[in-house]
């Protein structure tokens, strides 16, 4: 059973939203999802990726209701080797196996840090089964619709079900 | 590619190779293998992966995986015989 997102008295705990390679729709869409909602429950969120994948959700969202801070993703690594930041939740949104190779680079890093992958696209199962570290996955078939993996990422956070 | 793309590479193995590919194909094909964690600085970026990567040697030459969010995990080799030095000075070997 999975533990929902916990930040103790309130106090905002650190999160990192990793997205990986844009071309599965899906991924937009879960990806201002997830920012809202952490972000709702208090979150301090960095959201990284390559320029691409930033560059559309600073356009999905102009008046950054949803997104926040954003960083890319090589001076992220850059800052998390150099001990410049850490963070207490990883969510790693991986539909390729480049994603999956990001993901563990983050728990070799992170080691002390919450780590979830989102394994989605059109054969999420292999890529699932691909990973080797310790960490809690999201495993959904999406592609072009978010509405299942977006039910299992509540259940996962334990957040509040929404018909929306 | 970053600044990796600027040096001269050669491609070893063809894009859509999966970063594990990757790693056999060093440790079947080079006698000099040496292992690094993620995160560890070669031509000033940080290597992504699975740890152990492997790294293959063969003289100045190193061999070595590296992966983009949107291109997947190319396999490279690039001739330096410093950097080389250095990977030997600071990688675990392969027993």
């Amino acid at each position: 059973m999975t533990e929902p997102l916990s930040i103790p008295g309130n106090v905002p705990g650190k999160a990192l939203l990793l997205l990986g390679c844009p071309e599965a729709p899906a991924q937009q869409a879960i990806a201002l999802y997830l920012a809202h909602q952490l972000r709702s429950h208090g979150a301090d969120l960095l959201i990284t990726g390559n320029p691409s994948v930033l560059n559309l959700l600073r356009v999905s969202d102009p008046e950054k209701h949803y997104i926040g801070q954003m960083m890319v993703l090589e001076k992220c690594i850059e800052e998390i080797v150099e001990k410049r930041r850490t963070t207490d939740l990883c969510v790693v949104c991986a539909h390729n196996d480049a994603a999956i190779a990001y993901a563990a680079t983050m728990h070799h890093l992170l080691p002390d840090s919450r780590m979830v992958v989102i394994i989605f696209g059109k054969d999420p199962e292999p890529l699932a089964a691909s990973i080797d570290f310790p960490c809690e996955k999201i495993v959904e078939k999406a592609v072009h619709n978010p509405m299942q993996l977006k039910a299992k990422v509540n259940e996962v956070f334990g957040w509040a079900a929404s018909r929306t | 590619m970053g600044c990796i793309e600027n040096l001269k590479y050669e491609m070893l193995l063809p894009l859509g190779a999966s970063f594990k590919e990757c790693r056999e194909y060093v440790e079947k094909n080079f006698s000099e293998v040496w292992y690094v964690d993620p995160g560890y600085k070669l031509f000033d970026e940080y290597i992504i992966g699975l740890p152990p990567i492997a790294l293959g040697l063969d003289g100045g030459k190193i061999v070595f995986p590296y992966t983009k969010p949107c291109h997947g995990t190319y396999l490279l080799r690039i001739e330096d015989c410093d950097e080389a030095d250095r990977v030997r000075k600071t990688a675990r070997k392969k027993k």
